[in-house]
Order: C-alpha cells, then sequence, then structure tokens
C-alpha cells in the first residue's frame, strides 16, 4: 500500500520533472523561433539600407522625391517607380477584391456540393502557376489584342473630361496590363483565405438570418460579411503584399518607362522590376540605388500591413460592439 | 584539385609542373585544337549574355575534349561578371565594356583583356510593304528621342528611302540594364553628336517607346507592332526574322549588318595596349558602323596551378577554333587576323604558379 503510494507519487515527480523540462525547452524553442523572426527582420533591414546607403546620402530626401533615374549621370530619384507600385497594385485589388469575394462566396454559399471541389482544387492551382509564366503568357498574347481595345476604350472616352486623361494611351505594355497581370495572380490567394474565413461562420448565426426572413443575399450581408470582414482585410492584405512585391510579370508587361500618369493605358515602371531589370549591370551607387528601391519597397509594405492591422483591429472592435 | 588528368599527349601549354607528356609549347599561331594533357580543374566564369551563345557552344566542345575540365559559364550581364572577378568568385568575366578606369585598382594584380569575337546590332524593323531601309545614324538618333515620329518624315527620305508610309513609328528598346544598349548609345554619341543627347550607358532614360526584356524581347515588341523599329543582337535578329535596315555610314555608304562588316570594323578599329578597342563608328570598306565588341577578362597573376593552366588552354582555344568554326556558327563575327595575332601573344602574359 505505502509501497505503491510511495512509487506512485516518485513516478509522478519523476513525470512533471520530466514535464517541466520539455515544457521549458519548449518555451524556449518557441520563443527562439519568434524572436528568429524578428532578427531576420532586422538583419535585412540593416543590411539593405547600409547596402543602400551610399545611394540614400548621395540623393537625400531626393531618392524618394524625385522622378528622374538617370544612371549615367548618377540621378536617382524613384518616385516614378514608388508611383508605379502602388498605381498597379490598385489596379489589381480593384479587380481582384470582387471577384475573389464573389468567388469565396461562391464556393462556400451557393455552389452545389458536387461543384465545390473542382472548383477549390482549380483556384488552389491557379495560385500554384509561377509568376513568370503569367509574365510570360501576358507578353506574347495579351499584349496586343489589349493594346487594340485599349486604343477602342481611348477613343470612345475622348473629349469626356477627366475620363479622357484616365482612358488615354494605347499601350500593350502599360499600368493596366501589369494591374491585369497582377490581379490574375492575387485572386487565387485573396479567394482560398476568404473562403476559409467564411466557412468559420457559425451556422447557427446564418440559420437566424433566414429564421428572420432574410432572403439569401440579406443573409449573405448581414451574417456572413459582417462576420468575416477582419478576416477578408487580412486576406486582402496578404493579396496586396503580393502585388506589391510581385517582380518578374510585372516587369514584363509594365512597359518600363518612369511615368507618373493617372493614364492607366500608359506604360509605367515599378519597384521590384527595376531591380530585376538594372541589377545584372548595376555597380556601385547605381546598385546601392537599386537596393534604396528594396528598402523602400520594404518600409511601404511594413506602413501599409501596420495601417492594414489597425483597421482590422478597429472593425473587429466595431463588429464586437455591434455583438 | 591536384590530380592531373592525363589523356594524349600533345602539348598546348607551356605548363611547367605537368607530369607525362611532352610539353611542346606552341604559343599562338597553329591550331592546337583538340587534346592536350591537362589537369583536371574546374572554372567558373560570368557576364556578358551577348558572347554567352559563343561561349557555350565553345565550352560544350573544349569540356568534351578534355576529360577532367568542367567549364561553367553562367551570363547575368557584364556588371555582373567584373563584379564576380573583382570579388573572386569567378575565374573569367565576360563583359562588353572595358573596365571603368576608377575600378582598375580594385583588381589585385592586374587584369588581362583578351577579345573572344564581335557581332553587329541590328536595326531591326516592321514595317508592313517595306522591305529595304536605310537610315543615317542622326535619324536613328532623332527616332529614339522622339523627334521623328512617322516613318515618312522627309528626314528618312533623305537619307535614299522611298514610298514609306505614314505610319507612327514605335522605338523599341530594352527594358533591362544591358551592353548592347550601351554600344548601341555609344555610337549614336560617336556619329550624331548634335542630335543625341541622351548620352551613353546600359540604362538611358528613354523619353518614350515601348520596352522590351532582352534581345528577345526587343526582337518580340518589334514583331508585335507595325512601325516599330529595335535594336536586337545580330543572332536573335536573325532567329526573329525581322528585316534589318542597313546604316548609312559618315561617308554616305549604305552597310547592311553582316558578319564580315563586323569583322571589317574591328579591324579599322584603333586597338589599345590593354587590347580593348572600340569598333561602333568605324570607318572603313564595308565596316558596319554599330558593331559590338566583347572580351574575357582575368586575373593577369592566376592563383592556382591546374586553373590557370586550363585557362590559358581555354583561352586558347577561343581564339583559334573558336575563330574558325564556332564564331560563324553561332552567328558573331571572327576578330580581324591583327587583332587575334596580339591575342594570341597576349596569352604568354598570363602568370601560372
Amino acid at each position: 500500500m505505502t509501497t505503491t503510494a510511495m512509487s506512485g507519487s516518485s513516478g509522478s515527480g519523476l513525470r512533471s520533472k520530466h514535464l517541466r523540462l520539455a515544457d521549458g525547452s519548449f518555451r524556449l524553442l518557441a520563443l527562439g523561433c519568434g524572436l528568429l523572426v524578428l532578427a531576420v527582420l532586422a538583419l535585412i533591414a540593416i543590411f539593405t539600407t547600409n547596402q543602400a546607403w551610399p545611394a540614400f546620402s548621395h540623393e537625400g530626401f531626393n531618392f524618394i522625391t524625385s522622378r528622374v533615374w538617370d544612371p549615367n549621370n548618377h540621378k536617382f530619384g524613384a518616385l516614378a517607380f514608388i508611383y508605379g507600385t502602388v498605381f498597379t497594385s490598385l489596379i489589381a485589388l480593384v479587380f481582384a477584391i470582387p471577384v475573389s469575394i464573389g468567388m469565396a462566396l461562391f464556393m462556400t454559399e451557393l455552389a452545389p456540393p458536387r461543384l465545390r471541389t473542382p472548383v477549390v482544387y482549380l483556384v488552389d492551382l491557379l495560385a500554384a502557376i509561377p509568376s513568370v509564366v503569367y509574365g510570360l503568357w501576358g507578353v506574347l498574347y495579351l499584349t496586343v489584342p489589349l493594346g487594340k481595345f485599349y486604343k477602342n476604350v481611348s477613343s470612345l472616352f475622348s473629349g469626356v473630361p477627366l475620363l479622357d486623361h484616365v482612358f488615354r494611351g494605347q499601350a500593350g505594355r502599360s499600368f493596366f496590363t501589369a494591374g491585369l497581370i497582377v490581379a490574375l495572380m492575387i485572386t487565387p490567394i485573396i479567394t482560398s483565405l476568404t473562403r476559409e474565413v467564411f466557412a468559420t461562420v457559425p451556422l447557427t448565426q446564418k440559420e437566424a438570418a433566414l429564421a428572420l426572413g432574410a432572403t439569401r443575399w440579406e443573409m449573405i450581408r448581414t451574417s456572413v460579411l459582417s462576420y468575416g470582414r477582419s478576416g477578408v482585410v487580412g486576406a486582402i492584405m496578404l493579396g496586396l503584399g503580393r502585388a506589391m512585391g510581385e517582380t518578374i510579370a510585372v516587369a514584363l508587361v509594365i512597359g518600363s518607362f518612369a511615368n507618373i500618369t493617372i493614364s492607366l493605358f500608359q506604360p509605367g515602371d515599378a519597384m521590384a522590376s527595376v531591380i530585376a531589370n538594372q541589377f545584372g549591370e548595376a555597380s556601385g551607387t547605381f546598385k546601392a540605388a537599386l537596393i534604396g528601391l528594396g528598402v523602400v519597397l520594404f518600409a511601404i509594405t511594413i506602413i501599409i500591413n501596420i495601417i492594414a492591422r489597425a483597421f482590422v483591429s478597429r472593425s473587429e472592435r466595431v463588429a464586437g460592439g455591434a455583438a | 584539385v591536384a590530380t592531373l588528368g592525363v589523356t594524349i599527349v600533345a602539348g598546348c601549354s607551356s605548363s611547367k609542373k605537368t607530369g607525362t607528356g611532352s610539353s611542346s609549347t606552341t604559343s599562338g599561331g597553329a591550331a592546337t585544337t583538340t587534346v592536350a594533357n591537362l589537369p583536371s580543374a574546374t572554372l567558373n566564369g560570368s557576364g556578358s549574355t551577348f558572347q554567352q551563345a559563343f561561349d557555350t557552344d565553345a565550352i560544350q566542345q573544349f569540356d568534351s575534349a578534355h576529360s577532367g575540365v568542367t567549364i561553367n559559364y553562367s551570363g547575368g550581364g557584364s556588371g555582373k561578371g567584373l563584379q564576380d572577378l573583382q570579388s573572386k568568385l569567378v575565374d573569367f568575366a565576360g563583359t562588353d565594356a572595358p573596365i571603368a578606369t576608377a575600378d582598375l585598382p580594385k583588381y589585385t594584380g592586374g587584369v588581362l583583356y583578351f577579345p573572344t569575337v564581335a557581332a553587329p546590332i541590328t536595326l531591326s524593323y516592321n514595317i508592313s510593304g517595306v522591305k529595304s531601309l536605310t537610315l543615317s545614324a542622326s535619324t536613328i538618333a532623332k527616332i529614339y528621342s522622339g523627334k521623328i515620329t512617322t516613318w515618312n518624315d522627309p528626314a528618312i527620305a533623305a537619307d535614299g528611302n522611298s514610298g514609306l508610309p505614314g505610319t507612327k513609328i514605335t522605338p523599341v528598346h530594352r527594358s533591362d540594364s544591358s551592353g548592347t544598349t550601351n554600344n548601341f548609345t555609344l555610337y549614336l554619341k560617336k556619329a550624331a553628336p548634335t542630335d543625341w543627347t541622351l548620352g551613353s550607358g546600359k540604362t538611358i532614360p528613354w523619353p518614350g517607346g515601348v520596352a522590351g526584356n532582352g534581345n528577345t524581347g526587343v526582337a518580340t515588341a518589334v514583331k508585335q507592332t507595325d512601325g516599330s523599329i529595335g535594336y536586337v543582337d545580330f543572332s536573335d535578329a536573325k532567329a526573329s526574322g525581322l528585316s534589318l535596315a542597313s546604316i548609312k555610314t559618315a561617308s554616305g555608304q549604305a552597310v547592311p549588318p553582316t558578319l564580315d562588316g563586323a569583322s571589317a570594323a574591328v579591324a579599322a578599329a584603333t586597338i589599345n595596349p590593354d587590347l580593348t578597342y572600340d569598333p561602333t563608328n568605324a570607318t572603313g570598306p564595308g565596316a558596319y558602323p554599330i558593331t559590338s565588341p566583347t572580351w574575357i577578362v582575368i586575373y593577369k597573376t592566376q592563383a592556382d596551378h591546374n586553373k590557370g593552366t586550363v585557362l590559358k588552354a581555354f583561352l586558347d582555344f577561343l581564339l583559334t577554333t573558336g575563330q574558325t568554326t564556332i564564331a560563324k556558327n553561332d552567328n558573331y563575327a571572327p576578330l580581324s587576323s591583327n587583332l587575334l595575332q596580339q591575342a594570341k601573344t597576349q596569352l604568354d602574359q598570363i602568370v601560372i604558379p
């Protein structure tokens, strides 16, 4: 009796000691992984900024406020490329957001079960296509017909104030083409994440809406969309991150011309594609300036993520308050 | 690394330590083409994509003739090649432009330039119904700076073209930084100094037009657009089947882009003591003025016996078999006999431990 109790207690003591050890080492391991992320981020930031310093000190604030990029004469103004990155990403989001949300709703709420699996599978497959394939497809097969299409559209709007400006140009390789290609690339990502968010909406909530006499659209609007809002914003932000960093596909179809204009159908250039296009032959300050573009891109991504995070937490608070 | 790949005996280079085999030194001259008792070594090179097709073919033939020898050439652009050579990541670099004087001290012990081949940079065009086109440097400069915008412009007619349509001109340039752009703009700067104001370099702040990635990207864009013209290296222009413009030289002669024309331009160029030269805007009978040179750059003093020996033999191969067969097969122009002789003589300046 006592012996068993003794052995039992000593056994559990051993076990708990063992557990404590395992717990402790797991904590350390997890902490290490967490810190590793910070360390990698910090190292990237420090290294790139350090490498880019000759260009930053050479140009000062001109680096982000000047639009003159002339490496032969040591002028490195990245404004046109910053603009191009933001502009193409916006075009991409304008197309990708409604389509992605529509596709996610179709897959979670509307599609008959036997159609659901193949559609999900195909969307995931789209996300797995390498970006260079999108780019080559765009440059070889899309640019010519799109150029003709742009020509028609721009003649349609000629003379209309403002729209005349927006739809000016007929370049097959343009902001708009780049935006379209990027939209194609980020749609599957946003769709997949959004679909998963919608799938977590409690059935009871949806049934409650229907029981109150809501139509299917009203049910989607009141329960699915409002419940999933923060998750959808998160998905869009991930898509935006990919859109801004997209390199090769954009480099192939954007037209590579330092340009600041609201005209959709004119060639432009974006930060990541400038780096890809010009890095091979760069040296000295020129190379530093290209790395500087990377630093600026990094900074913009962080800023957008912070804004998105703030937006998500605010909308969560609003949603929480409403509930 | 020190193992000797003992193959078949036939001297090639003046190697000191080779265990077996007679080392009958045949520096330069004779075609010491195939077999040699080279030590086994792996050489790495990177740089100019302009000469990559030539290098790749030459390497393939050289590697298969010498067991134990592996040579890799990875492209990446002239700038990358020189950077890699400077940081001693590679044993040789391919470049289409000489090293900037300010950067030379960074290559400890000095470098040697070995010219390998040359090639015309074509002006490929796509104007429906037009089969022949001649352009002068000043007209090309005006087209690329956006001062001439239609094909029926009087300046184009004055170059000796008649019946061109009023199609809008779309000048196509490179979207990536490129040695081809550098040599093309170098030519415009020299041949049309008043009309070309955008300077020369690997990246140009173009005032407009369409951009393509790489020579093939430019060729594709030209193919896709009626009324377009682009500067494309010779082999890609040939492969794409585009029409090629003749260039009106300073003496008023219209020279079509050919390999012979490029060789003539090399022959007419002034060769510097370090074997750098600039064949653009060369004047001489039949010389095609937009000719691009290219070099392989190595350290004068080699650090490793085996690598140095193989590198020397490889360069010798490029200057012999490379010139006679490989160059023309790949649409490159062989060097002029004068330059070739100087390059072969320079082989003896390589210091091998």
